[in-house]
Order: structure tokens, then sequence, then C-alpha cells
């Protein structure tokens, strides 16, 4: 294989991934315990969150959108479930509630992206300022860290149990994984979600109902962001609302496009935010264990985003098309 | 003037001297020559609250325990919440200090953002309070604890329990807020004071999890995973070691592993001490440091000094708690604050 053909087989998802695997062996070879199947199972658990929300934020990318409300759709949406078991209601009711709430916003961002036709990065950004806002002043009353309840029940299991020895986040995070590789393969509305993300005005030619689909989309990624917010707050047995103002929600943009989803849309799997997202936790995890400190952790990540970013550039040239849509 | 007339002249003076008496001591009464001074000072005044967020337990207790002794006295109390936003906080306080409130109450975000600004309030006679974190200039009164000295505290409870003179591995991981914040940095330079005299300690892990719980969980959970025999584990706050804890349970090391953090004693605290996430804490009362700053303010506003002249450094009493100092009431609920100060 001569180096125009070994070039040209190398996407971005096969480098990620020969770049974990890189990474994997040098952290095997150097550092005591990294290969333990503990570690192994902490390394994964540690980013499983960031996991679940890189395939909420898959499913809006595929068709053409970022969705920069997840991070805090997830904050407040279990954060006011808690406060609200907390001030007496039901365990399921309040879920609901905050279920609800998450829906009900993705719903109405959708709309804004799909109806009013305001660019998904506007209109997420807003959202996102919106929902924290709205829900600091008027939802989450007291302190902006809300503690898990005594009484959540089996809940509290999905973050902090076990199953065949894998903790729940994990499971989780895979199952998740699953449903949405089953839905976007093997599903209609998944493959809408392709033909919308690759050319939408063929899309609407062909007879897909182009503006629901794309609220449905939000509604998905939003119901994700819920799920994820449940697992971090049994598992953290808190819910930090503070966490909007960190830069989680580039670290899930970084394990999308990281793992090689085109963010001009309709290229990408959830294959593709695994082996981002795996990345991701390998390089956390040794760099934990080598007691580095976060801010270089971000220096070393954000480096890590720059050089994924630089060759998609380079392997997958923008041609007319995507140029006309315009880039994010 | 028979013996009889002599008795009753004594009588009737007795009486008139009991009488005048009353009435001049009922006069005193009336007159405490140094409340009215004392309450004209405080009367009218504005106090202005910045912290870098209202939205956490210390700061509505500390706002809480001052607006409701401000108003009981007579003056306007406005707060500001800047939401973590050191940006935003800085332009709060130039707002600030153009509006001329009396007071400023304010917690630094770091040791360098607000220094010139704060300078500038005490130049204007401003009197300028700083809680919890000292920045780069010293104002009318810092109140908070002497986090260096906590910091010594927790290393030698941390001693007694993974010290040379016990049968464990000697290892102690330390959980950081962020590195250029004060109540962080001074805590880990007093434990770095202890341990480096004490070798036989391991510090096996020493980073920052950014006041996050979620960090916190996940660093710890890898310094548990590298280091199995784990003795102890210092956070330097415990709204963040809910995480560490929450690791420390979930790897099935709860009573292995001894875990010390510190905070202002809201109900989390206690509840945490019970449920075993923490084995001790430092709790530095955040109700009373409310009013150390409010005493700080009256004594500013009397002493008729001017704003910045008299410099005090106001350390909070910290009081170590285990499970079996929980009582009903031992710790305090931060919405009863989080009310007052909506």
């Amino acid at each position: 294989m001569n180096a125009r053909k070994l070039f040209r087989y190398l996407n971005q998802e096969k480098i990620v991934f020969l770049l974990t695997v890189l990474l994997f062996v040098a952290f095997s070879l150097t550092l005591n315990n990294f290969l333990d199947g503990n570690n192994i199972l902490s390394l994964i658990r540690s980013v499983a969150v960031l996991g679940i929300l890189g395939l909420g934020m898959l499913i809006v990318v595929l068709g053409r959108g970022i969705d920069l409300s997840l991070v805090a759709t997830m904050a407040i949406s279990i954060a006011w479930s808690m406060q609200l078991i907390h001030e007496g209601m039901p365990v399921y009711a309040a879920l609901t509630t905050g279920l609800l709430f998450a829906l009900g916003v993705a719903l109405f961002t959708g709309i804004l992206v799909a109806y009013a036709e305001i660019p998904p990065l506007f209109a997420t950004l807003a959202m996102a300022t919106f929902v924290y806002g709205f829900g600091r002043a008027h939802l989450i009353v007291g302190t902006d860290v809300v503690y898990m309840p005594k009484t959540m029940g089996w809940i509290v299991m999905l973050g902090q149990g076990k199953l065949f020895g894998v903790p729940m986040p994990i499971v989780v995070a895979a199952a998740m994984a699953l449903i949405v590789f089953l839905f976007l393969k093997f599903t209609k509305v998944g493959n809408f979600v392709y033909a919308i993300g690759d050319n939408l005005a063929a899309s609407r030619i062909g007879g897909i109902a182009v503006r629901p689909m794309l609220v449905l989309q939000y509604v998905l990624s939003g119901g994700i962001a819920f799920v994820a917010g449940i697992i971090t707050a049994t598992s953290v047995e808190a819910m930090n609302t503070r966490i909007v103002n960190s830069n989680m929600i580039y670290d899930v943009i970084l394990v999308v496009v990281l793992g090689g989803v085109g963010l001009s849309g309709g290229r990408g799997n959830v294959r593709n935010v695994i082996v981002g997202t795996l990345l991701i936790g390998v390089l956390m995890n040794g760099m934990t264990i080598m007691d580095i400190q976060y801010t270089v952790q971000n220096v070393i990540k954000s480096l890590i985003l720059l050089l994924a970013i630089v060759v998609d550039s380079i392997v997958n040239p923008r041609d007319e098309q995507t140029g006309q849509q315009g880039d994010i | 003037m028979g013996k009889t007339g002599l008795m009753r002249l004594a009588a009737t003076a007795l009486a008139a001297f009991t009488i005048g008496a009353t009435a001049a001591y009922a006069d005193d009464d009336m007159n405490d020559p140094y409340r009215a001074p004392a309450l004209s000072a405080l009367a009218g005044k504005k106090i202005a609250y910045l912290p870098i967020s209202i939205g956490f337990d210390l700061a509505q207790a500390w706002g809480g325990v001052v607006k409701t002794e401000a108003e009981r006295y007579g003056m306007s109390f406005s707060s500001q919440d800047p939401n973590w936003n050191t940006d935003a906080m800085a332009q709060g306080m130039t707002a600030l200090i153009a509006e001329h409130p009396d007071v400023i109450v304010t917690q630094n975000p770091d040791m360098q953002s607000l220094a010139r600004l704060l300078k500038q309030a005490n130049a204007e006679g401003i009197v300028v309070v700083q809680l919890n974190m000292q920045g780069a200039v010293q104002t009318d009164a810092f109140v908070g604890p002497d986090f260096i000295a906590m910091g010594e505290q927790a290393a030698n409870m941390m001693l007694a329990k993974c010290g040379a003179e016990t049968q464990t591995s000697h290892k102690v991981a330390i959980v950081q807020g962020v590195l250029t914040g004060g109540v962080s940095y001074y805590q880990v330079q007093g434990m770095m004071k202890v341990f480096n005299e004490h070798p036989e300690i391991q510090i096996v892990s020493s980073q920052a999890a950014d006041w996050d719980a979620s960090k916190a969980r996940a660093i710890t959970e890898t310094a548990l995973q590298q280091h199995p025999d784990l003795c102890g584990v210092i956070d330097v706050w415990d709204g963040q070691g809910i995480g560490t804890g929450a690791a420390i349970k979930q790897a099935g090391k709860q009573g292995q592993v001894y875990f010390i953090t510190s905070g202002g004693g809201a109900q989390s605290m206690c509840d945490g001490l019970l449920d075993g996430t923490y084995s001790a804490t430092i709790n530095y009362n955040a109700p009373g440091m409310g009013r150390d700053a409010w005493t700080a303010i009256t004594t500013a506003l009397q002493n008729n000094q001017g704003a910045g002249v008299i410099k005090t450094q106001i350390y909070s009493p910290t009081r170590v708690m285990t499970k079996d100092d929980v009582q009903a009431g031992t710790c305090w609920d931060p919405q009863q604050y989080a009310k007052i100060l909506r």
C-alpha cells in the first residue's frame, strides 16, 4: 500500500482510534495499574455521561444542527426534579415533571430552529442561557447545588449500582448507544435524519416532513440530556447546576467531532461517538494517574481537538455544497 | 417639734428622696447616652452585597444575617449576583463604586481581580468588608477562616489516623478546589507544611477538581483504583467533597479511608457526617461569619475614622465535627437564608 492509498484509507475515525490505541498501549506500559480491570471500568465510567450527551449531540449534528443547551437542560431538569422531591412530591411524579421540562425545552428549541429558522447555534445558545437563568431564578430557589434526596429508591442504582460487576453508568451508556444505533440505522425516521443532514432541500422535495423531523431531533436530544442528568446526579449524590458555566458542552462537542462526525451534517454514526469518547477517557484517566492538573489537561485536550479539526479539514475537504450551507 | 414630728419629717424626707431617686433613675433609663449616636451612625446607611455568587450556601448565610440586621437598624441592603462570573463581578463592583453606598460587603473570586477596585472603593470613603477570601489588598475588615491554620489542622487530624504511629499505608490524597483560589491554595499550603515534616506520609494524588463534585468523584475514584490501600483523603470544601465521599463509598472503602473536609456547616454537612460520606469536618459556621461581618460593619460605621483607616483580620472560629456531634439543629438550613435574600 503506497502512501497515497494509506492516506485515502485513513479517515478521521480511524486516525482517532489509532491514537486511542497508541495512548492505551503507552499508558499500559508506563503506568502502574492502568491495565487493571477495575481501572478500565473506572476509565469508561468517568466518560459515560459524556458519551450519553455525545449521543444526543450526534442526533442533532447529523441533521446539520448543534445543541449547545444540552448541559443546561441536563442540569436544570434533574436538579428541579430533586428539588421537587425535597419539597414532598412523589419520586416518579417529580422525575416525570423533570423529563417533561427537558422535553418541553427541547421542543421549543426545535420549533425555533425548524419553524422560526433561527440558526441552531444561536437558538440553542440562547436557550442554554434561558434555561439556566429561568431555572436558577424560579425553579431551584435554594443553593445552586441540589443534593440527592434519600428517598430516590432504585433510581439511585442507575448511578451507583453494578450489573455483573459493570458499573451501571456504563451499562446505561451502552444501552443508549445501542438504541440510538438501531434508531439511526434501521428506522425510517433515523434514515431521514441522515437525508436531511445531507441535503435538506432534496429531502423536502423527496417528501420528508423536514420541519417536524428537525423538531424531533432536538426533542430526542433533550430526553437524552435528562437521562445523562439522572446518571450524574445519582453517582455524585448531588446535581451542581454550576456545571452549566463550565466547559462541559465543549467536551461534548469534542467527543462528537473527534470521533469524525461531520459538523456539516449527514456524516457519522454512533461508532464515531464511542471512539471519540474512549480517546478522551483514556487521555483523562492517564493524565489523572500521572497527577497532571486539570488546567494542563484542558490544554492537552484542546490541542487534540484542534489537531482533529485540522486533520478533518484535510481529509474531508469542504466542497461547494457544504460551503454554501455554511459551516458551524 | 416632738419626737414624732422628727420621725414624720424623716419619713417624708425618705419618701421624697426615694421618689426623687426613682425619677432620676427613670430619667437615666430614657437617655442611654451611647445608644442614640450608635443608632444614628447606622440609620439610613446603604450596604451593598456582592459575593461571587448568591447561589451557594455560604454566601446565602452571610448575606442573610447581614440583611436581617441591616433592616433592624434602618439601613438599606441591596445584593447582586454575578453568578461565578469574575468579569460580571468586576463590572458590578465598578458600578457600585459609582453608586457610592456606605458599605460594600464582598467575596473575592481570587487574589487579584478586585484588588484595585477595592482599594479605590476605600479611597472614596466606602467601607469594604471582604469575606472568606482575602484579596491582595487589605480593607476595613477581612472575615473568614485562617485557611493556612485550617490546612494544618486537617493535616494534623490526618496524621492521627494515617501517621507513623498507625498500622496503615500512610498514603493520603488531597483534592483541591481551583489552583489559584485562596481558599484552596492556603489550605493546601498549610497541609503541606505539616506533611513535609512527616516523610512517612505519602501524598499519592493532589489535584484540583474545580469546585465540581463530579470531577472530585472521578479523581478520587482513580486515586482509589491506583492505591487500594489509601489511608485518607482531604478535600478542601464539603460542597465538592460530596463527590469525593461518593467515590469512597462506591469503591466500598467507607471505614478504611478517613475523609476530612471543611465547610460552612450547612445541613448537607450534617447529612454527610451522618451517612458516613465525611469522616470528620472542620466547620467554620457561615452564619457566624455573617455575624462577624455585621460586627465589622457596625464597628467601622461607629468609629468615625473613615473607611479603610482601621484594618482588621477577623478570623472565624472553627469546630471539628464527627458523626457523634450531629444533633437536630446542629447545622443550618440554607433555604432559610436564601429566602431572606430574595
